[in-house]
């Protein structure tokens, strides 16, 4: 190889003289009625001269340079399969171990409520929903394979149906979060009919259309919804019939600092909403987990990888494909409850497709069908914008470029799927994989 | 054991099958050979209930099935090895034949994988790999364990020797004669006329959707007119 490249680098430069001299060294003025060609300033004549200076060096040198930055990347420590892998690897060797780190994390979450500033724990409440959500799309999206874009749509049932009941019939929070859940996936079901027979981009045009009519619909109820008006002063969940407000709302109940004794604070409301966001996370968790690891959760994959060999088997694509879109929409129901119940104020504003698209680059961004890849990203989608505030306006545009580097270094996600491995014979606790298969026969 | 009574099925206005009659018996290896679209996998979606024949009966073991559902036929003692193997490749061997088995209990599950993994030891030294990463020929034998996986009284497959090497052809029909041997039924759907014919007891040719010949498989197998159309003689 050579060590320096003439040729290339001064094709480079031409290449780059040409076009710089066309887009930046030449300008437009407005001469009279007409336009005039004027050169650039001198400033900008160095700065270009600069760069051409920088990439005709850099061309002339280019193998040394990117031979020594391989051998510097290969020099790193890091291991080759990454922290994320390693730690997995780890957790399956040591099952206690991975208990232990289970009740450490979950306590810490627990505690750290109680320390940590208001608008932080705010902030966690809302990635905890998006990690809600983000985990019932998993199971239609990453687990069955079929793309969804109007995810949002059951959502905001949920957040409505909530609403709604409380406002005409004058039902509580934890009574609605089951009915809400229940209505959501009813219309999960109901989407489910018409797009049985579809798959891939029509699935998702139909689907998007969905979570679009939705909302047009929520706007324009007025007489119901309050169209874009929305709905406001739905109460807060109660802790066993208390409330968080500093007098009681209801007649004849104890707002919570009166019961225990202790002084208002406006933030015992916010810890309580983001543990009570912790426990409704950690239920979806727990019963995606089993999901999985039922006769259910192997059919969706089945699904997922070949329908028609699914079929072959036996199994009922219709059943399988309905269960995971109600499933799913339920989990949008809960979420969405509990979303109306922390905001006390709800829109079609909140239930836009861009909602939709986020939720969806949750699960893409955190490995399709795997759940601890989903919860992580939707922390990073939900944290990241907030730190970055002042970049707001170039919010899509970080989007854009995460999902491009996302696409080059992890293409399967941030943590990609391992699936519960499925164990025919009983492996009693025998973890390495050679006494796992079935004896050889003798 | 099967028998298509005049069978006929279409696809929109396209009839592709007409009045086609076919008999499989208990323990036989029955063929059906023909050239590119002459029918042959529509013959076996038909039967699988996917589309439903237009005319005609299909009777399986006594009972009518023409208008069951696919999940419904599948699940009563037919299996089929689809065209192209569909093999779920991102699962791994022992989650496949998992799935084949995926209506059994799990003490019938444990003691057909032990049948399935004698009878393909190469899957065995395969069992904890992804099925996609495997060969052509692996995932065939894949295949059709996972078809085993069931308990079918009759095998269905599908063009079993597509895209495959000689030798790993002459392989999948010595498994395929020895299923036989050991009393499974098989209809045997193939576009390899010579090899599915040396194997198969009876044969049937299928040509633009009509039976044209059917006959023993010896008897086929010199037949001129055979010879001609899908022998090379």
């Amino acid at each position: 190889m050579n060590a320096v490249n003439f040729k290339n680098a001064i094709i480079t430069s031409i290449v780059f003289v040409i076009l710089a001299s066309f887009m930046m060294g030449v300008q437009l003025v407005p001469d009279g009625t007409g336009l005039a060609i004027t050169f650039a300033d001198p400033v900008r004549i160095e700065a270009l001269a600069i760069a051409l200076a920088v990439l005709f060096v850099f061309q002339l040198f280019r193998s040394p340079i990117t031979s020594s930055w391989q051998t510097f990347r290969n020099a790193l420590p890091l291991p080759e399969q990454g922290l994320t892998e390693a730690l997995q690897a780890q957790g399956e060797k040591h099952p206690r171990l991975k208990q232990l780190t289970i009740a450490f994390v979950l306590a810490g979450l627990i505690i750290w409520p109680f320390y940590a500033s208001r608008g932080s724990v705010d902030l966690a409440t809302l990635a905890l929903i998006y990690v809600m959500l983000g985990l019932g799309l998993n199971i239609v999206v990453g687990l069955a394979g079929l793309l969804d874009l109007g995810y949002v749509g059951f959502y905001a049932v949920g957040a409505y149906s909530y609403a709604l009941l409380n406002q005409y019939l004058g039902l509580d929070f934890w009574s609605c979060l089951l009915i809400s859940g229940l209505i959501a996936a009813f219309f999960g079901f109901i989407l489910g009919f018409p797009v049985l027979r579809l798959r891939g981009d029509y699935l998702a045009i139909v689907t998007l259309g969905f979570g679009e009519i939705i909302r047009i619909l929520l706007l324009n109820w007025t007489s119901i919804t309050g169209g874009p008006n929305g709905i406001s002063q739905i109460p807060k969940p109660t802790l066993f019939g208390l409330e968080f407000s500093r007098r009681a709302k209801e007649e004849g109940n104890i707002p919570f600092h009166e019961f225990f004794g202790i002084d208002y604070s406006s933030g015992y409301k916010v810890i309580f909403l983001y543990l009570l966001a912790l426990v409704l996370v950690i239920v979806t968790l727990w019963v995606i987990n089993r999901l999985l690891r039922m006769p259910i959760g192997r059919a969706w994959e089945a699904l997922r990888e070949d329908d028609i060999a699914c079929q072959s088997l036996g199994m009922n694509k219709t059943a399988i494909k309905l269960s995971a879109f109600t499933i799913g929409a339920a989990f949008a129901g809960f979420a969405g409850t509990f979303f109306a119940a922390r905001q006390g104020f709800i829109s079609p504003e909140s239930f836009t497709f861009i909602e939709s698209a986020i939720i969806l680059a949750i699960v893409v961004l955190g490995g399709m069908g795997s759940q601890m890849g989903v919860v992580l990203a939707a922390i990073i989608m939900t944290v990241l914008p907030e730190l970055a505030r002042e970049f707001n306006e170039y919010r899509m545009l970080m989007f854009g470029l995460l999902m491009v580097f996302m696409m080059i270094w992890r293409p399967a996600g941030l943590i990609p799927m391992k699936r519960p491995h499925i164990a025919l014979k009983d492996n009693d606790e025998q973890s390495s994989s050679a006494s796992r298969k079935p004896a050889q026969a003798a | 054991m099967l028998s298509i009574e005049n069978v006929s099925a279409h696809y929109g206005k396209i009839q592709a099958l007409d009045n086609i009659s076919v008999e499989v018996q208990q323990g036989e290896i029955v063929t059906l050979i023909g050239a590119n679209g002459a029918g042959k996998s529509t013959l076996l979606m038909t039967l699988c209930g996917d589309p439903h024949p237009s005319t005609g009966n299909i009777v399986f073991e006594g009972q009518d099935i023409t208008d069951w559902e696919t999940p419904e036929i599948m699940r009563s003692g037919i299996a089929i090895v689809p065209e192209g193997r569909r093999v779920f490749s991102r699962l791994t061997v022992e989650e496949n034949l998992d799935m084949g088995g995926f209506f059994e209990t799990n003490e019938y599950k444990a003691e057909m994988l032990e049948h399935v993994l004698q009878l393909f030891p190469r899957l065995r030294e395969r069992f904890d790999q992804r099925s996609g990463t495997m060969s052509g020929g692996e995932q065939q034998m894949l295949a059709i364990g996972r078809a085993m996986m069931s308990r079918p009284k009759l095998l269905l497959l599908d063009e079993p020797s597509l895209g495959l090497a000689p030798i790993i052809i002459q392989q999948i029909f010595d498994i395929i004669e020895k299923l036989r041997d050991d009393g499974m039924t098989v209809f045997l759907v193939e576009q390899n006329a010579n090899q599915a014919l040396k194997l198969a007891d009876r044969g049937y040719v299928l040509e633009n959707g009509r039976i044209v010949m059917a006959d023993t498989g010896a008897n086929l197998l010199v037949n001129d007119d055979v010879r001609k159309a899908y022998l090379g003689a």
